[in-house]
């Protein structure tokens, strides 16, 4: 019987001749990732267990980038503890505040991803690595020391759900649109324990940019990972990463599905007629096309993040605010994935759009989104974001209201004050 | 092993941000994250909390961030076991990864708030000392089963790490 990609790259990562969905295998792991609030927990596990040395300091990475530029002094805390630990075990990929930006925006613009890798983070939104044809999946502090140690990690093998998409995207709709049809369609537990796979003639015409919004809300669906086949656009992407300028495509060793793979559901969306969707509190899944909710008004509206902090987010949102200013009473926050997307920024002059627009600019980081710092909203405060969850009291006070959006919808709506569609500026 | 304490109700989609909310992620001191266990679902929780009392989820418990602050903040708080009708992937590792244990069933609905249980873990059997019926959690697989059995991973592989050197 044939696998799925994702069947293969986890054979690949064992010693074993099949795989069966459902079993546990014991995989190598290429690349184990933390940021500042997991990887405290993990170093204190990994001390305590008195092991002396990593298992390979080049595949160990390290972001400084929730409550960075440090919101306090215990803030302040957690970073020295994952720094003293980078030091002293001599971690390659150590990026602390000015020299990174967001995890999940800042690993594939290293070249630290490559399709058929399996990556493992300690951070739910590793699922964002599928874009590029691995198999990433995010788990906790423990299993991160313990892969520290022995280089492998223990998985059940996720059945695969197939997902098609058909049609012709209409103009403001993308990655974002495709990912909130889909978790409203199957439920925030519709993917539990699955690998999420993206496909059809719509993706393989998708930019890698949209490919990383929809494989990084793979977790909102309950799902283990997000997996899209590596294509022209993917081997396009990987050429223009710096390291790899000199790689040939052919070095990566990818895998692709068999033809007769087996999956536990397929789905398929006809999306020519999809509007910009919108997820209402207090559930990703609680999702209305954008023309729905025209009058809910709002208070602010962050544009960013590992969901969407890359430079062609930054740019749709800045085509709608050009020339334009956000409504008095709305607080219109940007804040870019990296460090490299923030000088992109500047140099395409997005950040001089956002600024005559009255848009603060944040450093990258993860703040706002999870309600840490950087536009913590307050009491009875609605909030539109291009972040990816909207749980209750997810980015402040428990009575504030988060609506989920693309970036073009977010930025309409910061000019209106109220959800719109961005057709209508 | 047998558990015993009073139900603690919750509904359907806890994810970790109320478990936690990130206002408090900046510590990783287990006692002080205990201080703050379900504050954004039901503030003051941790504060009734009496030693041995039960958490009774629906579907889909813990989901969102990865954050193990959060079955270490139950834990810490007192909860001795989470019953749930489902628990989201994650959470599901990260509670059995630091020995807190969680039991999946799917009759969890048809407990009541302060319904006082009595819980052998080794059968999955909990028994609904209040409404005189039992319940049956999904077992373990074998697998899992060893993990628990070690008392989480660190000592799992503690013990492989030591025999394969």
């Amino acid at each position: 019987m044939g696998l799925t990609i994702t069947e293969k790259i986890l054979l690949a990562h064992t010693n074993k001749r099949t795989i069966l969905a459902g079993e546990f295998i014991d995989a190598r792991v290429d690349l184990a990732l933390a940021n500042d609030i997991t990887a405290p927990l993990a170093i204190k596990k990994f001390r305590a267990s008195r092991v002396k040395k990593v298992f390979d300091r080049e595949k160990i990475v390290l972001v400084l980038d929730h409550f960075t530029p440090n919101k306090d002094a215990q803030s302040a805390r957690q970073c020295q503890l994952v720094e003293d630990f980078a030091r002293e075990f001599k971690i390659k990929h150590f990026y602390p505040l000015g020299k990174g930006g967001i995890e999940h925006v800042l690993l594939p613009e290293l070249g630290l991803i490559t399709p058929g890798k399996l990556i493992v983070g300690a951070d739910s939104h590793t699922c964002t690595y599928g874009a590029l044809g691995a198999f990433s999946t995010g788990m906790g502090s423990t299993d991160l020391a313990s892969a520290w140690i022995t280089g492998r990690v223990w998985l059940r093998v996720p059945e695969s759900i197939k997902f098609i998409y058909r049609g012709k995207l209409k103009k403001w709709v993308g990655g974002k649109d495709l990912i909130l049809h889909t978790i409203g369609d199957i439920g925030v537990s519709g993917a539990l324990y699955k690998a999420m796979e993206f496909s059809g003639p719509v993706i393989k015409n998708l930019p890698i940019d949209d490919r990383f919004t929809m494989c990084n809300m793979a977790i909102e669906a309950g799902g283990k990972s997000g997996i899209i086949e590596p294509d022209e656009i993917t081997f396009a992407y990987l050429k223009q990463v710096s390291r790899f300028k000199s790689l040939k495509v052919k070095k990566f060793k990818s895998f692709k599905n068999d033809k007769d793979a087996k999956y536990s559901d397929i789905r398929e969306y006809d999306v020519s007629k999809l509007e910009p969707q919108v997820a209402c509190p207090h559930l990703p899944s609680n999702v209305k096309p954008v023309n729905k909710l025209k009058k809910v008004k709002i208070n602010q509206s962050v544009i960013g993040s590992c969901t969407n902090g890359r430079i062609s987010d930054l740019i749709s949102a800045a085509r709608i605010l050009k020339g334009k200013k956000a409504n008095s009473r709305v607080r219109l926050i940007v804040f870019p994935g990296t460090q490299r997307i923030y000088q992109k920024a500047i140099k395409q002059g997005l950040v001089d759009i956002f600024v005559k627009a009255g848009a603060a600019l944040c450093p990258p980081t993860c703040g706002p989104c999870l309600g840490g710092h950087m536009g913590v909203l307050g009491e009875g405060e609605v909030a539109i974001a291009t972040t990816n969850r909207n749980f209750r009291g997810r980015m402040g006070a428990l009575t504030s209201k988060v609506y989920l959006s693309n970036p073009a919808v977010a930025a309409a709506s910061a000019i209106k004050g109220r959800i719109t569609h961005p057709e209508e500026i | 092993m047998k558990i015993k304490g009073k139900a603690r109700k919750f509904g359907n989609n806890v994810n970790t941000d109320e478990i936690v909310p990130a206002r408090f992620l900046n510590v990783s001191d287990a006692k002080e994250l205990g201080r703050h266990c379900m504050e954004g679902i039901t503030p003051g929780f941790a504060k009734k909390v009496k030693k041995g009392d039960i958490i009774v989820g629906g579907k889909n418990f813990g989901c969102g961030s990865s954050r193990e602050h959060a079955p270490v903040s139950i834990k810490a708080c007192g909860i001795s076991c989470v019953v749930a009708v489902s628990f989201a992937r994650i959470f599901y590792r990260n509670a059995i990864n630091i020995g807190l244990p969680i039991l999946e069933c799917s009759d969890a609905g048809k407990i009541s708030q302060g319904d006082l249980l009595e819980i052998d873990l080794n059968k999955g059997a909990i028994k609904n000392l209040t409404k005189k019926r039992t319940y049956f959690a999904q077992s373990f697989p074998k697998f899992m089963q060893d993990l628990i059995k070690a008392g989480g991973l660190m000592q799992w592989i503690g013990k492989r790490h030591t025999k394969s050197q």
